[in-house]
């Protein structure tokens, strides 16, 4: 497959400022892709991939996508190469239109270096001083949030919406804590009960400290071919057969819904790529920062049905041999690793091992064919991106 | 819960002075002066937050600043307990105009807070920076 021929430049708009002395580098962003839009003739409820570089003040292309309300974006890239990389992004859609990931694309540049003078760009406020940062950081950011009290926020309410327990959150870490035991190289190895979850130290209300991933250092790598390589190469084939992805932020604060992520968007369209089911999958890497998180996407993704999170994690359901659906049989984040507090690369890893049957003998999963890696980054609190890969063995 | 019993006005944490940006000026302008702003847009009619210059629910750019109560519901909170300055409590107020504003909740005790109680806003000094709007119980 190539580009050529597969998609259009439709809308073009060039912000008619020298000196914005007035406006935010995220307005400069926002009226200038409503401008495109104009241009086009569409509105911004049509734009389905969203492309922006280091310039975008904030998370990615996150913030931007919030401030602006994008609530329909199913394609991200924040690829950075300085000056040149919207002419880069301009590719990278055109390959996203082609692989059907996206319809219309926005991409959008802006900043204001000449007001620079004022001072205290990108960092804290700093007293008498305006900023040009992340556009919701001082209506968010100075109230203290951190990982464990905004996905507690989320934990609080699901239990609240749906009755969810703090015995059902732990089992989602007693289960982790049954496959860590085999893995050498886990941070925690010893088997943990959920009364064990309960007893320690309270951190942030729901969520206990055995409810919270590890800290660790380290790292990992992947490699992607073509199929004719990886015809090639001697290793059992992973092949990927879905994607998807979706961002989820407040959006202006209407509709606010703590009990969803971002999977709610990015699991469908994976799962309609792939041509499977969430009941296919014979083994599941679910990001697992927090037990909440699990609980969550394995309810958005399709596991269960909504709010039935509890009920489908509780008594063992997750551990490898035991229940229905064996998750994270490396130990996970809650146990083994999440190297830079960043999880999403070792779900992948350790569903690889499941799929080659490579993964420790006490925990492989019988004649492993299919396994879906999802993850999410940033926070389901306020905003986040989630991402969804379904893999089969050839 | 915990056996962290907090006594009102504990929150011992400082609050950081809030970034301002030439966009969210009005709005700390009128925090110094104890008055707490939302943004509506003239075209959809809606209330939204944390306020901007272009409405994040229609895309119109002619979004006027509006006074406001500073009244709503807890839609969730937590309750941080590992802090080196003491427990606070961080959630949602969902606004009686409709938009949900991340928030602190202040003078009272945490061990009562509860998702659906009626707060109302108030402001907080800051570090060195306008005061931030936070919230209690009425």
């Amino acid at each position: 497959m190539s580009i050529k021929g597969q998609a259009y430049i439709m809308g073009a708009y060039e912000h008619p400022l020298r000196d914005a002395p007035d406006i935010s580098t995220p307005q400069i962003h926002a009226e200038s892709a409503k401008g495109a839009l104009a241009d086009a003739g569409l509105t911004k409820d049509d734009i389905d991939g969203y492309f922006c570089a280091g310039d975008a003040p904030g998370f990615g292309g996150m913030s931007m996508i919030d401030y602006m309300g994008l609530r329909n974006v199913r394609h991200m890239d924040s690829t950075e190469t300085g000056g040149s990389s919207y002419i880069l992004h301009v590719g990278h859609a055109a390959q996203a239109i082609a692989a059907g990931k996206c319809k219309v694309a926005l991409i959008t540049l802006a900043g204001r270096p000449r007001q620079q003078k004022f001072g205290g760009f990108g960092g804290g406020g700093r007293p008498g001083q305006l900023t040009d940062g992340p556009p919701e950081a001082g209506f968010e950011n100075i109230y203290g949030g951190t990982t464990h009290n905004t996905y507690g926020m989320c934990a609080m309410r699901h239990m609240h919406e749906y009755g969810t327990t703090s015995e059902q959150l732990a089992w989602i870490k007693v289960a982790a804590s049954h496959h860590a035991q085999w893995n050498e190289h886990a941070f925690l190895r010893d088997v943990v009960t959920v009364e064990d979850v309960l007893n320690s130290p309270m951190i942030s209300d729901p969520l206990h400290r055995l409810d919270c991933c590890v800290v660790t250092d380290g790292g990992g790598a992947l490699i992607v071919t073509s199929p004719e390589i990886a015809k090639s190469l001697n290793r059992p084939k992973v092949k990927i057969i879905g994607a998807g992805e979706s961002p989820k932020g407040p959006m202006g604060g209407h509709d606010l819904d703590l009990t969803h992520s971002g999977a709610l968007w990015s699991g469908p369209i994976a799962f309609e790529e792939a041509g499977v089911k969430p009941s296919d999958m014979k083994y599941a890497s679910i990001y697992d920062s927090f037990t909440i998180t699990v609980l969550m996407q394995l309810e958005d993704l399709g596991f269960c049905e909504k709010g039935q999170g509890g009920k489908f994690v509780a008594d063992g359901n997750l551990i490898s041999g035991v229940g229905k659906l064996p998750f994270n049989t490396d130990g996970g984040g809650l146990c083994n690793n999440h190297p830079t507090n960043r999880g999403g690369i070792t779900k992948v890893i350790e569903a690889v091992r499941q799929l080659r049957g490579e993964a420790h003998p006490k925990v492989q999963v019988k004649n492993c064919d299919l396994a879906i890696a999802h993850g999410t980054g940033g926070s389901l609190g306020t905003r986040h991106g989630a991402a969804t890969l379904i893999m089969e063995r050839e | 819960m915990s056996d962290t019993k907090t006594a009102p006005e504990a929150q011992a944490r400082k609050i950081p002075a809030p970034p301002v940006t030439i966009e969210s000026k009005p709005f700390w302008d009128a925090a110094t002066e104890g008055r707490f702003l939302i943004k509506r847009c003239n075209s959809c009619g809606k209330a939204h937050w944390y306020p901007r210059g272009l409405c994040p629910i229609c895309f119109s750019d002619d979004t006027v600043w509006e006074e406001s109560p500073g009244e709503g519901v807890i839609y969730t909170f937590s309750v941080m307990r590992r802090s080196p300055t003491g427990p606070y409590a961080i959630g949602y107020v969902t606004l009686n105009e409709g938009p949900a504003v991340l928030t602190n909740f202040v003078d009272c005790d945490f061990d009562q807070l509860a998702i659906g109680q009626k707060v109302k806003v108030k402001f907080q000094a800051t570090e060195n920076g306008p005061p931030a709007p936070v919230f209690s119980p009425v």
